[in-house]
């Protein structure tokens, strides 16, 4: 039986065609994208003309005439806005690094704590992850910086922490190392030291793997690295701690009452989350490999690092990411606690030129440069503890 | 003949049973674990010692009961307070129902801890500190609710087709109770500069999470498109708002939302919050919702394909259903996180429960009164959020045991 209806020669009617369809739908959205945008932007340079303003970055070579509180590069308010901004960035990369390196640390510390044998330690770390997830952040700064900081510098006093901290209205103070040439010399000692001791390490492993030896000279020689770091580390660095004289402190490193609180409130609640993640993490590598562990003589402290944790860091890094992206935006809170980061700063700036847009597109291409170095750092770190596969 | 070596067993180990039993296992198992004991006990007995006497003494708590209808409503005008009361009833009238309807398969709905829970909340409505026939109006409400809970379980065993109205219900409900807080069509109007403290936090958060929905289906969708004009908007869209603080999506909303619209329009402060919220949550649901239909198989599309099913129905009818019930628990934990979002809206002016505190602590009555007002915050949110997530996790237990 032939069909009088050959399907190859019928035509699809145009608008069933899928290529056709294809393409005009995304024709027809572009045109909506583009019409909406257009007369967004009409309106804006309208509104613009009618305040007398107009769309350029020359505001930033006229003088601030703001202070800002604190910093680690000169500035006066005789400074251009643009060093004003800069600065602000500084505050804001100063606050971020010592963030991340206290974050991870608390995280790691509270999620390892999770898997401990002793229930108190367990407890204390699902406590303190349940109840910094739960409250809101900005709740959390107010409570550490009202509540905690202020709580502790009580009137003029100066009140002393252990550790020869001192906590006092004019900020907090803690032992550092002085600004003396010896002070460098230290340091670059202990990095060539850590280095040079990092290769006796290996020396010694693959000594201990290759010919079956004790690796006691290799053993002997790390031993007296440390010992030589321990000594550097104690006198050579030349800690200064600070003195009561005169009702105020001398010597050590001041850091503003705000600084301490944004550090404090940012470091538990992404080191929370951090624990959460790490958390997860180890409970991804399978029971197996504890088992494995323990059969070969492995207490639980040498399993959990020689052969949990590099496995679980697999699936720790990549969700790291997004917890280092989150605290590097939830810096910019500072505005509310008077810490003068890059928000807080082109808000400033903002109120003062009037100039909206220019400054509004300045964070945001702050924010988003800072995050994808961000995640191309941790994209490289990833890449390191993958599985390597041929 | 061959013997049988039997291998020696040991006997297994007993549980603890005694306290003291207990306590070498679990906190005293090895020297390391003491010293580590040792010095928590006596460190956490030093900050409670302290925190007790502190509250107990040097506290002065009277700021929060002198203050609690600010807590709650802001500075709602005292004499339409029944408005809000009427609202509460139906809501958790309301939301009592669905949950039996919803859950009338189950063979126990109310449970011994669902109870413990009711009799806890009851407990503390009872000590509340305002006038006797307020709590008494209060637990009436409770009793409402559980009454509802019972009803819609019955109702929904005997005629199931209701669960199809109660979208609709919920609706009317959202339309009824916005109508309720502001006013209008025969009720005094009530600006929404007056909505202040917990009512705004929730009215912003779930108003966002809802409208942010759609567009995050839509977000997600248009990511995952083979159409490259529509893939790269959307990525864009998510990856820059993703990208920036969402303070400095409000500020965007404050100020340069006036600029892109027609001089001489004011948009409510109210309103252009909720666009930035729902804005940023957008962007997050889109992530939420792509991870679910990353998780269909692609047979499933295939299977559309082959039935003759074009690409909305496709996805209408197949992947969209079961990718968003897989997303639902990520869901819930955008909105808890958007809950506590919400309180960045302080900064930007508006008094949401955390603004309001700012206000009461300016009060000359209460300055430095800072560490009980943000205590008594903070344990409000960490209790709704805590019961959110708690809640969040036995909707997914649920939902995957009926794989």
């Amino acid at each position: 039986m032939t069909s009088s209806t050959d399907p190859s020669s019928e035509k699809i009617p145009i608008w069933r065609d899928e290529r056709f369809m294809r393409i005009a739908v995304q024709a027809i959205v572009l045109l909506v994208v583009i019409t909406i945008g257009a007369i967004l932007f009409g309106n804006l340079t309208r509104n613009l003309q009618q305040l007398g303003r107009q769309f350029d970055f020359n505001f930033l070579r006229n003088q601030s005439g703001f202070n800002i509180g604190e910093g680690i590069l000169s500035y006066q308010p005789t400074d251009t806005y643009f060093w004003a901004l800069v600065v602000g960035f500084t505050n804001t990369l100063r606050l971020i690094f010592v963030g991340f390196v206290a974050a991870t640390t608390l995280g790691i510390l509270a999620g390892v704590a999770s898997f401990s044998d002793n229930w108190l330690v367990k407890k204390i770390s699902q406590i303190y992850v349940e109840i910094v997830r739960n409250t809101p952040l900005l709740l959390q700064l107010f409570f550490w910086y009202f509540a905690v900081f202020f709580g502790l510098s009580q009137g003029a006093n100066i009140t002393r922490l252990p550790g020869s901290v001192f906590v006092s209205k004019k900020g907090i103070v803690i032992p550092w190392p002085a600004n003396q040439p010896l002070t460098w010399l230290s340091l670059i000692a202990l990095i060539l030291l850590a280095i040079a001791a990092s290769l006796v390490w290996r020396q010694r492993t693959k000594v201990m793997e290759e010919q079956g030896a004790a690796g006691k000279p290799q053993q002997y020689m790390l031993i007296g690295m440390s010992v030589a770091g321990l000594l550097i580390f104690l006198f050579g660095l030349g800690w200064e701690f600070p003195q009561v004289v005169n009702n105020d402190t001398q010597g050590g490193l001041r850091v503003s009452l705000e600084y301490g609180s944004m550090l404090a409130g940012l470091a538990f609640y992404t080191g929370a989350f951090i624990a959460e993640i790490v958390r997860a993490g180890i409970q991804s590598v399978s029971k197996g490999q504890w088992e494995a562990a323990r059969a070969l003589g492995l207490h639980s402290g040498l399993a959990m690092r020689l052969v949990v944790f590099p496995q679980a860091l697999r699936v720790i890094i990549p969700s790291l990411n997004s917890q280092y992206i989150n605290l590097a935006k939830n810096s910019s809170l500072a505005l509310a606690i008077g810490y003068p980061d890059i928000f807080a700063t082109a808000q400033t700036t903002l109120n003062q030129t009037g100039r909206a847009v220019e400054v509004i597109l300045l964070i945001m291409l702050t924010y988003l440069t800072t995050d994808l170095i961000i995640s191309l750092v941790m994209n490289q770190l990833n890449r390191l503890v993958q599985i390597k596969e041929r | 003949m061959t013997t049988l070596h039997t291998v020696p067993t040991s006997a297994p180990s007993k549980p603890a049973s005694t306290p003291t039993a207990w306590l070498r296992k679990n906190l005293f198992n090895s020297w390391f674990n003491s010293l580590l004991t040792i010095a928590i006990v006596l460190i956490l007995g030093r900050t409670l010692f302290g925190f007790i006497s502190w509250a107990t003494s040097a506290a002065k708590w009277q700021v929060i009961p002198a203050n609690l209808p600010i807590f709650f409503v802001g500075r709602f005008p005292a004499d339409q307070y029944w408005r809000l009361d009427l609202m509460l009833a139906i809501i958790a009238g309301l939301g009592g129902f669905t949950w039996g309807v919803v859950g009338r398969n189950q063979p126990k709905l109310l449970t011994r801890n669902l109870l413990i829970g009711f009799g806890i909340l009851a407990l503390v409505l009872l000590l509340l500190p305002t006038s006797f026939p307020y709590r008494l109006v209060l637990l009436a409400i409770e009793a409402f609710t559980i009454g509802m809970i019972v009803i819609g379980k019955q109702v929904g065993n005997r005629s199931p087709a209701i669960a199809q109205w109660l979208p609709l219900a919920w609706v009317l409900t959202f339309f009824i109770a916005l109508w309720l807080m502001r006013g209008g069509f025969g009720l005094d109007v009530v600006p929404t500069t007056a909505w202040g403290g917990w009512i705004l936090t929730i009215f912003m958060s779930v108003v966002s999470i809802v409208l942010s929905f759609p567009f995050g289906v839509l977000l997600a969708l248009g990511r995952q498109s083979s159409l490259p004009v529509i893939h790269w908007l959307c990525t864009a869209y998510i990856e820059i708002i993703r990208g920036i603080p969402l303070i400095s999506i409000l500020f965007i909303g404050l100020v340069m939302v006036p600029l892109f619209l027609p001089a001489g329009s004011r948009p409510d402060l109210v309103l252009r919050a909720i666009l930035g919220l729902t804005l940023f949550a957008a962007a997050y649901q889109a992530e939420t919702i792509r991870g679910g239909l990353q998780a269909i198989p692609k047979g499933q599309t295939e299977a559309a394909n082959a039935l003759g099913l074009n690409t909305p129905l496709t996805l209408g009818l197949i992947v969209l259903p079961q990718a968003l019930k897989i997303s639902i628990p990520a869901i819930v934990g955008l909105f808890i996180s958007l809950l506590q979002d919400t309180t960045l809206v302080a900064i930007v002016g508006l008094s949401d429960l955390l603004g309001i505190s700012r206000s009461i602590l300016a009060n000359p009555l209460y300055i430095g009164r800072y560490a009980e007002v943000y205590l008594f915050i903070g344990a409000l949110y960490w209790a709704v959020c805590y019961i959110m997530s708690w809640a969040a996790r036995r909707l997914e237990a649920r939902l995957n045991s009926e794989h």
